[in-house]
This record gives C-alpha cells, structure tokens and sequence, in this order.
C-alpha cells in the first residue's frame, strides 16, 4: 500500500479538520475527493509531513513518515501545491532550481514536455504565465526532483475547463510515460472518476467510503 | 552660543523656541502630534541628561569594566526597544541580544585591534553606543521584514519545502530580502552623506571648534564603522529569528492559509 492512514486526527486553528481518519491508498492513481472545506488539502500535506497529524500516524509503503528522512521523503513524495507558487526568474530557473535542490542537472526541455509545456516556456517568466500554464510550470518542477509519487493539490481547480482538460491530459500522459503514483485532491468527482482508479471519499474531516473509482463513482 | 564646547542650560531652553513651532504645526495641522512631541522633548531631555551623568561617572573612573556593564545595558534595552518593532517574529528578543552583542564587541573589538581607537572609554562608550543604536534600527526593520515576508510568501516557502527544501533554503530569498531591507537605510545615507545631510559626528565635532578634516576622518570612520556593525547586526539576528517560524521537521509553524 502507498500510504495508510490510522486514526489521523488534526485540528487547525481550534477547528477539528480530520477526526479519527483511517483509509488507505493504493500505488498507481488515486483521488482524495470531498466538498470544499472536509480536510482533504490538511491530509494530503501529512502524506509528506508539511504538517503532522495530532493523533493517529501516517505510514508511506508501511513505515511511519516520522521514522524517514523527512527531507529525502519530500522528494520521494512531492506536493504541488493548489495555487502556483514559483520563484522569481524563468520556468527554466525554478526547474534548475528544484533539481539543484537534490544535485541533479536536469533536462529542463524533457520536464516541460512532461508537463505539458514545449520548449519555448523554458526562457519566459514565470510569473508572467496564466495561472495553468503555472500550474504546469509547477509539475515541471515538481518532476525535475524526480519524485516517485505525486501529491496534486485540487491542481485544476483556478483553470477554465480548456485548461483543466489540458492538465488533466498531461497528468495522465506523464504516469504513463514514467513509473510514478498520483495522488490528487478534487471537490470534483467527474474529475476523481476520470482521473483516479481508486478514491477516498471525505466529508467533515471523516473518511466516509473508499475503493475502486468504477464502483463509488460509476459514470 | 559661542565657538567651543560649553553650552548653558539658557541655550538649551532657547531651541525649544522650535520645539514650539513642532507643536504648533501639530496643532494647526491637527496631525495630533502635541501630547507625543511634549513626550518626546521631557524624556529626551531626562534620557540624555541622566546618561551624561553615567558618562561622565564613567570617564571619571575610567576603567573598562564600566564601559562593558553600560553597552550590555544598551544591548538589552536595544533588543528590548526592538523587540515590539518586530512583533511578528516569535521570540525575537534573545536573536536580538545576541546580534547587537555580537555587532557592538565585534565591533569595537575590530576598531581597536586596527589602531583606530585607544582602548578607553571616552572612544568606546561614544562608539558603542552609535553601533548599538545603529545596529537596533537595522535589526528591528530587517526583523520586521522578515515577519511580513514569512506572511506574505507562506506559500512560495511550503511550496519549495515540499520539493524536499531544508527551512534555511526556503528561506533564503527572504532572509535576502529582509537583510537588505535593514541595512538599506544606512547605505543609502552613507552615499548621500555631505551632499544632502551633515552627519551627527560631524556637525558636533564642527561646532565644537574642531578641524573640519579631522571632522570629516572621524565621521567616515563612524560611517564605516556602522556600515560593518549593521550588516553584522543584521545578519545575525535573522539568521537566527527565521529558525523561529519553522519546526525541526523543516516545516512552516504557521502554514499558509488553504
């Protein structure tokens, strides 16, 4: 299993956000899907310890995420956060800069391919860009750490539906053209059905059914 | 006043002739400023007049040990004074104490190593005191920068955390900035000084009778002096407040809002 969640219980602000969460997610494509505000983006920030749960555990291929190297574990589980949030500089200088973080000179053209982008975006601005060729511009970067397993955060939800298929299409084309597990949050569940094989359902902090995306969320 | 140094009590109470104007342009104005200038003038007159009489005490005695006990009371009473400047940053005050020590015997212990300054106190109290005071503002606009900027920039560091960033190399672009920020002011009127201000040493040393060259020697050493004290204070008490926002586990205290 990629990741198991036991009891996991969090609060923010006073707020109980997640309470006595217990599900599981598999390798491959999942969806964390729910409304607006039942704790989805709060669990998907512990699967790679940006936050750690109050109560219950984590585990990330059967071992606690507090027994890894928390660091080493980022890159192996990477977050692409909800709203693009890129450095200043080019496209090119945040994906240098991502894979510099780890050593690693990467092929800045194969990595926007990846994402979705061609070649020219290399050189533009990053901030310049529209939102989804940001969000783009933020899985470029993502990849060039060289992750095995992606935490999407609700990626197409400031996105036109245009954009959203976009992203969508190169998300899908990326799993597919390298071995890397997906785990992405949605309110949507045409989206979770379209884009998952398995999916965990929340909805006040509460994980209230899990399986195969085919059989929660027939079309 | 004549030419020289001894100013009477009647030529200090003359210039409040032009505290009058402050607070009568407060006044016209109604920038309410009346009750805070009267404030201003009681204390500063209080203030000053008790520390030239530790000066003075201090001179008298003339031994190191004073010099230490009065820039360690500075050093604390700056950080201190600092501290509400940067409200933002938690636990701010041992950065601060730490910096501004560091930045005024660092120092004064480079000054007087170069030959600059005798070991005495009529250099290192004067001295001392411009750098902690200098070295304060720096800290507290670099330290209240660097509370702003973890607030406004949440996102861009969790961002770069969860692609496995350690919390010093996500904070590295606004530990720049905030540096900057706080040593800005002094580069700033270090390159303007004599064009469009006469620095404090100077205009002293000038209505005191002294040489103008040796006015202008003795405020570049200051300048100089206060450019390598600002950036230390700086330096120092960010790199040690931004540890604040983040826990062990290279994550941010306060994450940004969903």
């Amino acid at each position: 299993m990629l990741f198991e969640l036991e009891h996991v219980a969090m609060s923010r602000g006073g707020r109980e956000v997640l309470r006595d969460l217990s599900a599981a997610l598999p390798e491959g494509a999942s969806c964390v899907a729910g409304p607006s505000g039942c704790g989805k983006s709060t669990l998907l920030r512990l699967l790679n310890r940006l936050a750690d749960p109050e109560g219950g555990k984590v585990l990330y291929r059967g071992r606690d995420v507090r027994d890894l190297d928390v660091l080493e574990l980022r890159r192996e589980v990477c977050l692409v956060p909800q709203l693009p949030a890129l450095l200043d500089g080019t496209v090119a200088d945040n994906v240098r800069y991502a894979a510099g973080l780890w050593d690693r000179t990467p092929d800045v053209g194969r990595m926007l391919d990846l994402a979705g982008l061609d070649a020219s975006y290399a050189d533009r601005t990053a901030s310049k860009l529209s939102v989804g060729e940001q969000q783009r511009a933020m899985l470029a970067r993502a990849l060039a750490v060289e992750p095995d397993v992606l935490l999407l955060d609700e990626p197409t939800s400031a996105l036109d539906e245009r954009a959203r298929d976009s992203v969508e299409a190169a998300l899908v084309d990326l799993c597919e053209r390298v071995a890397i597990s997906r785990v992405m949050v949605t309110h949507d569940l045409d989206q979770a059905r379209r884009m998952s094989d398995w999916v965990v359902r929340l909805d006040l902090g509460h994980a209230v059914e899990q399986g195969p995306a085919r059989e929660l969320l027939p079309a | 006043m004549t030419a020289g140094i001894d100013v009477s009590l009647g030529e200090v109470a003359a210039t409040l002739a032009l505290v009058a104007v402050a607070v009568g342009v407060s006044f016209w104005q109604r920038a309410g400023l009346e009750e805070d200038i009267a404030i201003a003038v009681v204390r500063s007159f209080i203030q000053l007049t008790a520390i030239g009489f530790v000066i003075q005490i201090i001179f008298d005695e003339d031994t190191l040990a004073l010099v230490i006990l009065l820039i360690a009371v500075m050093v604390v009473f700056g950080a201190f004074t600092a501290r509400h400047r940067a409200r933002h940053v938690p636990n701010a005050f041992w950065p601060l104490v730490i910096a501004l020590g560091i930045a005024a015997t660092g120092t004064l212990g480079i000054v007087v190593a170069l030959g600059v300054f005798e070991p005495e106190p009529r250099f290192l109290v004067p001295v001392g005191g411009m750098v902690v005071g200098n070295s304060m503002t720096a800290s507290a606009v670099a330290l209240n920068r660097l509370g702003d900027e973890v607030q406004s920039s949440a996102r861009e560091i969790e961002a770069t955390l969860a692609l496995g960033a350690t919390s010093t190399q996500a904070a590295a672009p606004i530990v720049r900035r905030s540096l900057r920020s706080g040593m800005i002011a002094l580069v700033d009127s270090t390159k303007t000084t004599g064009l469009i201000f006469f620095p404090g040493t100077m205009v002293g040393m000038l209505l005191a009778g002294a040489d103008p060259e040796d006015a202008v020697r003795l405020q570049l050493i200051l300048l100089y002096t206060l450019l390598g004290s600002v950036a230390l204070a700086g330096l120092i008490s960010i790199s040690l407040a931004y540890r604040s926002f983040f826990t062990p586990a290279h994550q941010l205290r306060e994450p940004p809002e969903p």
